[in-house]
């Protein structure tokens, strides 16, 4: 697909942390305007050094982005500080929810106005946020670290609502919340995407609540992409379904016993 | 025996007196603990800082006194934001205890500045607040020491008029909270971190012309941060309230000390509340206290 279709275009980069540890090793993607695109993969594959990567945030935890180009929009992203891509209208939802634990649900989202200095005529929408989250209304006035997991999401989302981004970067959005939630803070998701036209990057490790919202997949071993291609053919996809799904080939759940399984999938990691 | 009630006012007023300087330099203090979590132990010798450069433009430059302390206040913002870009930026994500022991190691260079340029040897600044009595009821208040509190108190106010109501102290609260995630909010986290020690110099710089003007001016005035570290701890390292209180209290506390038992005992008596709040109230009066959530 064409660059002007796609918001946000990864070539080939590579990462090294302490300038010793290589973790992403040739990673290409790219999230095509107003679509979900999910980045899956098991622990410690690279996802979210991806979107550090992207967000620019690597370099506060040393890392170092050596090889490749990342394109924001057609242009070329290296050099720009994080909150200055903040405000060009990305923005990184980031893993565990981080939301600021000693300001109130109200000032959290007062701080994510600052996403929107520079651009003319963008002013915070906070009923927008209450309409999504309408228990982040009941709350506005507590502090944001007395919040339940759930309610730190959506808060978390919320302030990536006020900064009226083109692209979210959402990092692991079903960590550590029950599975209930999980479908209900997806069902939101989706609907963020539809309704306000944001095109959004993925990270799960819940693949299958994954696929279910996101229109292309990626997924990724070792600092690299191994399989992509439409969600839907993902979710079908033998491999696939057996690896992250937990499902055996004809939908009951896998044993532990198959040996086949750990052959087939040394084959992927060589 | 009857009890000299005039003389327990007049103490208690020259305590509120110093205490307002107190909380001042607290507040200094406070703005940088606040915005960059560093406990900065160069907070006397910034307010000594200022109070030299606003001697050496009174004396050497000959610049009427009010312009003195107004380039004098300037100058030591940017000599704050100077320390922070060279001193404190680079240590950025290193442990706290290297931190704060940097800002010891800034101390003294601060210290030697002084005695490279000015000698060691006490000085006087020129007088420039009025000399009038100041009378409230029948007791005697020092002007300066009346003069100085009036400024303090309105500094403070400011600032927590501005924590409370401005914008910029969410920026403040949020990047204490979680450098990081403020990165991901837009919010120009350097900036926040310049800006932080430029207004706490300033602060410092005011406190040290008023303090300077009750008791001159010497290399060693530095040791008046100790009294400060001693009220921000009593007050919660991060509160500007706490500061304002326990500026106050410790103030009030030691000139009683001073007044009635003798002035040996006023820093036995600071220490002894630093003591008992510590045991109370681990994080201060004021001071924020971690949210644990299991």
């Amino acid at each position: 697909m064409s660059a002007a279709e796609s918001v946000l275009e990864v070539n080939n980069i590579e990462v090294i942390y302490n300038k010793a540890v290589q973790v992403l090793r040739g990673l290409s993607l790219s999230v095509p305007r107003g679509q979900i695109v999910a980045l899956l993969g098991s622990n410690g594959a690279g996802k979210s050094t991806t979107l550090k990567t992207v967000s620019g945030l690597l370099g506060l935890e040393n890392g170092e982005l050596t090889r490749g180009e990342i394109r924001f929009e057609g242009k070329p992203l290296a050099a720009s500080k994080p909150h200055e891509l903040v405000r060009a209208g990305l923005f990184h939802v980031m893993e565990g929810r981080r939301v600021f634990e000693d300001l109130t649900v109200e000032e959290n989202l007062v701080s994510a106005t600052y996403a929107l200095t520079g651009r003319s005529g963008a002013k915070a929408d906070y009923e927008l946020v209450y309409e999504y989250f309408p228990r982040l209304y009941e709350r506005r006035n507590g502090l944001a670290g007395y919040l339940s997991g759930g309610e730190q999401q959506m808060l978390a989302i919320g302030r990536a609502l006020i900064a009226r981004p083109r692209l979210i970067l959402l990092d692991e959005p079903s960590l550590g919340l029950a599975p209930l939630l999980v479908e209900n803070i997806f069902q939101i998701i989706a609907r963020i995407n539809a309704e306000q036209k944001v095109s959004m990057l993925l990270v799960e490790q819940n693949a299958s609540v994954a696929l279910a919202v996101a229109h292309y997949g990626y997924i990724m071993e070792n600092g690299k992409v191994v399989t992509d291609g439409p969600a839907e053919r993902l979710a079908a996809d033998q491999d696939v379904r057996e690896f992250y799904l937990g499902m055996g080939g004809h939908g009951e759940m896998k044993s532990f016993r198959d040996i086949k399984h750990y052959k087939r999938r040394k084959r992927w990691l060589s | 025996m009857d009890f000299d009630w005039l003389f327990l006012t007049e103490i208690v007023f020259a305590g509120l007196g110093a205490g307002g300087l107190y909380a001042l330099t607290g507040l200094a203090f406070v703005m940088i603990y606040k915005a960059t979590r560093v406990v900065n132990l160069a907070i006397g010798e910034m307010l000594m800082i200022g109070a030299y450069l606003c001697f050496g433009l009174a004396t050497a430059m000959n610049l009427p006194m009010w312009l003195a302390i107004l380039v004098a206040v300037i100058g030591s913002g940017m000599a704050g934001a100077l320390l922070e870009r060279v001193a404190i930026r680079p240590m950025l994500g290193e442990s706290p205890i290297s931190v704060f022991m940097v800002t010891v190691g800034l101390a003294s260079i601060l210290v030697g500045v002084v005695e490279l340029i000015w000698t060691s040897e006490p000085r006087r600044l020129p007088e420039f607040m009025p000399s009038a009595p100041v009378m409230i009821g029948e007791a005697f208040v020092p002007p300066k020491v009346f003069y100085g509190f009036l400024v303090a108190a309105t500094l403070i106010a400011v600032a927590l008029a501005v924590f409370r109501f401005w914008r910029g102290g969410v920026a403040l609260r949020a990047t204490a909270s979680d450098q990081q995630a403020a990165y991901s909010m837009g919010i120009n986290v350097p900036r926040v971190f310049s800006l932080s020690w430029t207004v706490a110099a300033m602060i410092a710089a005011i406190a040290g012309v008023i303090v300077g003007a009750v008791g001159g001016i010497s290399s060693t005035m530095g040791v008046f941060g100790l009294s400060v570290l001693v009220v921000v701890i009593v007050g919660g390292l991060d509160s500007v309230l706490g500061a304002l209180v326990a500026g106050l209290l410790i103030g009030v506390v030691e000139s009683l000390a001073g007044g009635f038992l003798g002035g040996e005992y006023k820093l036995l008596a600071t220490f002894m509340i630093l003591i008992v709040v510590l045991l109370v109230r681990p994080y201060g009066l004021f001071g924020t206290h971690e949210i644990e959530r299991l």
